[in-house]
């Protein structure tokens, strides 16, 4: 999320914090997905796709492994163009080949789900991917759909109308 | 937005807006299945009161890469032949469920007058001698990719040459372009040009050829001639089309446009798959993605506040 924490914010995250649960969420990627052979993330526009950066420059510290990343942006698969102003964010770039390959999508945020829903339909549009899995640095429940992640930093109880703000700097809701 | 009349209700927000919706829709046009959900449900209906094979194909190829579903109506097909008026038309179309008009028509004005019968959005697909808007759109597009002209055409040495006066063309684009910071030139005989010339204008090709960055030629309509504002399409070639003699003095890099239709012959006597810096063919496949994103921009994005 590029916008700034709501005045009256309360930080539940620290930078540090997020760092370790990304190096812990590298780990069990690795561990997942043994040898990592045809696995490659993709960071959900926008909020997700430095978090996908960062998992790629940890797993290869780990495992020594390139793991290719990339971004997606859904804007043009969400269920409610035109209810709410949807603007996309930056053209989507997949540098691999999506086909066969095992996609971890990874997003800030896990909310009701339908930004999920639209990463799914958008990224079949490049490819049949052998599996996808779903990687987020928090989950604030509220799911309106059946998805569930498979790599989670922090499961953050909140309320629905509460805004969980996720920077590489740490976490805040308010 | 709710409408796209003309180049002048755009503030340069909205248009930096489009160029970068422009730039989503071209990945969505590079792929194998160029098609996304975004405008599910939506009617748009194409209205060609004047003949048109780009233009309409245009709208209707984004609308359907969008999902859109499209109604198109050729008027010598239709109820106006039997006397059936434009809002009449208009009227009973809306009624079936449209979300847009796209509307061409040979008098200037229709489709401001369109919006007032229809709570539909309105898309100017050319009127009269007034505007083009969306053509203006994809060559402003073009240029900015192929030059890598992001923030604007500050320094940008633009001339437009042929038929200024009866040309929503040039009126478009050169009113566009100059928004963006380009510097304009109209070529044309004195016959062809404006009463009140908006920009600095020659008569002499030879004079700026050396000295611009986009050459834009404009289509030379045969009925011109008729008219004798011309005296001949053979002396409007020496004088005005891009010869062999005069390609080789365009500036390196130097792109050359043409809004298409083109008159081989006489507004350009070179084979356009010779000049490095024809882009005349990129201008057709940008239309596409600038009405995807003009569409997107009415009928999406821009359809509630934001």
């Amino acid at each position: 999320m590029d916008k700034g924490a709501p005045e009256g914010a309360k930080q539940v995250l620290g930078a540090d914090d997020v760092r370790r649960a990304t190096t812990r969420i590298a780990h069990e990627i690795v561990e997942r997905n043994r040898g990592l052979d045809g696995v490659a993330l993709v960071g959900v526009q926008r909020g997700g796709v430095w978090l996908a950066r960062r998992l790629a420059e940890a797993i290869a510290e780990i495992d020594g492994s390139h793991v290719p990343w990339g971004s997606i942006d859904v804007a043009f698969y969400r269920d409610d163009i035109a209810i709410r102003p949807v603007t996309p964010a930056a053209v989507s770039e997949l540098p691999f080949d999506i086909d066969g390959a095992t996609i971890v999508i990874v997003d800030d945020v896990l909310f009701t789900g339908r930004t999920i829903r639209a990463a799914l339909d958008a990224l079949v549009e490049y490819g049949r991917p052998a599996a996808v899995q779903l990687c987020v640095m928090v989950d604030r429940g509220h799911r309106q759909l059946p998805i569930r992640p498979d790599f989670v930093g922090k499961n953050l109880p909140t309320s629905a109308d509460e805004t969980v703000v996720v920077t590489d700097l740490g976490v805040t809701i308010g | 937005m709710k409408h796209l009349l003309s180049i002048d209700d755009l503030t340069l927000d909205d248009v930096d807006r489009l160029m970068e919706l422009s730039d989503h829709m071209s990945e969505v046009n590079q792929r194998a299945n160029p098609k996304v959900p975004a405008l599910r449900g939506t009617t748009v209906c194409n209205l060609f009161f004047e003949s048109s094979t780009r233009t309409r194909l245009s709208f209707e190829t984004a609308t359907k890469r969008l999902s859109g579903d499209v109604l198109t109506f050729a008027v010598s097909e239709s109820s106006v032949n039997k006397g059936e008026s434009l809002r009449d038309t208009i009227e009973t179309v809306a009624a079936m469920g449209v979300d847009a008009f796209v509307v061409r028509h040979g008098s200037s004005g229709v489709p401001q007058q369109v919006c007032r019968w229809t709570s539909a959005s309105v898309v100017n697909a050319g009127d009269g001698w007034h505007s083009h808007p969306t053509q203006a759109l994809l060559d402003a597009y073009t240029v900015r990719t192929e030059l890598g002209r992001n923030a604007g055409f500050d320094g940008l040495h633009l001339a437009v040459v042929g038929d200024i006066k009866h040309s929503r063309v040039a009126r478009s684009v050169s009113r566009l372009f100059a928004k963006l910071g380009a510097r304009v030139t109209f070529v044309a005989p004195t016959t062809l040009l404006p009463v009140d010339p908006e920009f600095d204008h020659t008569a002499d090709l030879d004079n700026v050829i050396g000295d611009i960055d986009v050459l834009y030629l404009l289509r030379m309509q045969r009925e011109r001639m008729r008219e004798a504002l011309v005296p001949n399409l053979g002396e409007y070639t020496t004088r005005f089309g891009l010869t062999p003699e005069r390609a080789g003095r365009l500036r390196e890099g130097a792109l050359v446009m043409h809004p298409g239709p083109m008159n081989h012959g006489v507004e350009i006597t070179v084979d356009p798959a010779e000049l490095p810096g024809a882009v005349i063919g990129h201008q057709v496949s940008n239309g596409v993605a600038v009405r995807m994103a003009v569409l997107f921009d009415l009928l999406g994005s821009g359809a509630v506040a934001r």
